[in-house]
């Protein structure tokens, strides 16, 4: 390998392993992520021309910080900001260089950052891409496409949350006790939506998000690593690594989707959902029930077939009763109708389904298929038609679409 | 806000219509059914046709003030117009949206535009 090679390849090792961390890093001294990003990315510019003729320094974290600081020190001067802020970079700058000298790690700032990503304060639609972006390093390009959005637009919301940071004065600081809860909440909530809530086996047609489920586990266990006691952290990682668990099983070999009560068992990932029942244990041990952890519950539900043969229905619906009381969202509550029509009839389930508002499910697509499901069950046939062909129309997957045709040929 | 979702394709994508696989072609009409349906009955649609394919189409161009009408398209790239809708939704992300669910097929790349609202309007 030449000496280019090597380089180049230990600045890529570098950027993958502690991009986030010194993103963090700097941004919580400099309040300012925008700013930051730039002066890591001169940075690791600077480490493409230099690594390769001086060799890959000893610390190279810190060599990569030291241009950090001094590129944020040449903007600030540029930009000819007041006295305090150039004092918070010398602080920084004073902080770096102690840090290198002792050898010692910096420190893992990256939950400031991901609090930051979910405050309040922030567009909402901007929260998961902005931690996709600064917490994982996935390119606009992909984030744009994952979230249906147009790459410029997706690029303008993105600039608007890191100014809003910065002009705001978003603190970049771990909240209170007190305020930790409802604030984790909103992290949690953007790691789940990263993952995405088509996962249901009624739903299973929101595949938007599915390209990203790796990157939220990624951000799930991250989360856990940071604060390992969290009962709600627990369940949602849980919940994630049991549909995980049953990602390969979710296509037949011709690549068709196969509903989960229609799944081989034999092609879920043990170690997986012996991993996520772990979590989920220690933290129903806690005695503090959560939005996640009932999620956990009931995938957990859905793994005892592999082991009963059958699938407990009325727990499963019990559970998404608790649910809906918790997180009352359109995808919740069309699936436990789902359960209560498997646990109580078609009846029942139809009853529930029909209770919906109508103006949440006019072009909500598991709402169409789960009635075409039920309906067909009723043998309520010219209904049902109807139904399978409001969900086709509805439909971007072509597994389900194909699911659905098959579905709809049984007529 | 308005925007027209138009579907561009290519000449395998066109011969789909009238395969002679009877199963091929159903299934490509009745996606394309679904399709409109949803679309119509969601409440966001405003117009739309699907298009003959571009050896049908006829062109009037001027040169030096004088009219020339051609045969074919006006562009010889390979893929051409094959339909289009025109929907009212909130914002570009609905309309993306409505672009995701149009069928895919191999061959189909699907143009969605804002629509230039009305002069004074």
């Amino acid at each position: 390998m030449t000496a280019d090679l090597i380089a180049r390849r230990s600045v890529e090792v570098a950027a993958r392993a502690s991009r986030s961390r010194l993103l963090a890093f700097l941004a919580a001294r400099t309040r300012d992520l925008a700013a930051a990003e730039d002066a890591l990315a001169d940075a690791f510019h600077a480490a493409l021309e230099t690594w390769p003729r001086s060799g890959v320094p000893d610390k190279p974290e810190a060599w990569l910080l030291t241009v950090a600081r001094h590129r944020l020190i040449d903007a600030a001067r540029h930009a000819r900001v007041q006295t305090d802020a150039a004092a918070d970079l010398l602080v920084i700058a004073a902080e770096a260089q102690e840090l290198t000298s002792l050898g010692t790690a910096f420190p893992d700032e990256r939950l400031k950052l991901m609090f930051i990503c979910a405050h309040p304060a922030i567009d909402i639609a901007a929260r998961t891409p902005l931690m996709l972006q600064t917490v994982l390093g996935l390119d606009l390009a992909r984030i744009a496409s994952a979230f249906l959005v147009q790459p410029a637009a997706m690029g303008q919301r993105l600039s608007r949350a890191k100014r809003k940071i910065r002009d705001a004065g978003i603190g970049f600081e771990i909240p209170e006790a007190r305020e930790l809860l409802p604030r984790l909440d909103a992290v949690l909530e953007t790691v789940y939506a990263a993952y995405g809530s088509g996962w249901d086996d009624v739903a299973g047609s929101d595949n938007l998000h599915k390209g990203l489920a790796a990157e939220a586990v990624e951000l799930g266990r991250l989360l856990l690593a940071l604060l390992p006691a969290k009962p709600e952290v627990q369940g949602l990682l849980a919940l994630m690594q049991h549909c995980e668990a049953r990602r390969d099983a979710r296509r037949a070999a011709d690549g068709a989707y196969v509903p989960l009560s229609e799944q081989d068992v034999t092609r879920w990932s043990w170690p997986q959902i012996e991993a996520a029942e772990k979590l989920l244990h220690t933290a129903q041990r806690s005695g503090q029930v959560g939005r996640f952890q009932l999620e956990a519950a009931i995938q957990s539900a859905h793994a005892r077939r592999a082991v009963a043969g059958t699938t407990d229905w009325a727990c499963v619906a019990t559970l998404y009763d608790g649910l809906v009381k918790l997180a009352p969202t359109t995808g919740a509550q069309i699936a436990r109708a789902a359960a209560i029509g498997e646990a109580q009839g078609a009846v029942a389930g139809w009853a529930a389904l029909a209770a919906l508002p109508a103006e949440t499910i006019h072009s909500y697509q598991p709402y169409w298929a789960l009635a075409a499901h039920l309906l067909k069950r009723l043998q309520r046939a010219p209904e049902a038609r109807v139904a399978y062909e409001r969900a086709l129309g509805l439909c971007a997957d072509p597994a389900m679409r194909e699911f659905l045709v098959r579905q709809a040929a049984e007529l | 806000m308005q925007y027209v979702i138009m579907s561009f394709e290519t000449p395998e994508c066109f011969a789909v219509r009238n395969d002679p696989d009877a199963k091929k072609r159903d299934a490509f009409w009745s996606d394309v059914g679904h399709y409109i349906k949803a679309i119509k009955e969601s409440g966001v649609f405003i117009g739309g046709a699907g298009l003959q394919p571009p050896e049908t189409a006829t062109t009037v161009r001027y040169r030096n003030e004088q009219r020339l009408v051609q045969d074919g398209p006006y562009a010889d790239i390979k893929e051409q117009l094959g339909g289009f809708f025109i929907i009212d939704v909130p914002d570009l992300d609905a309309a993306l949206e409505w672009a995701a669910r149009f069928p895919r097929q191999p061959g189909r790349v699907i143009e969605v535009r804002p629509i230039l609202p009305e002069p004074g309007g």
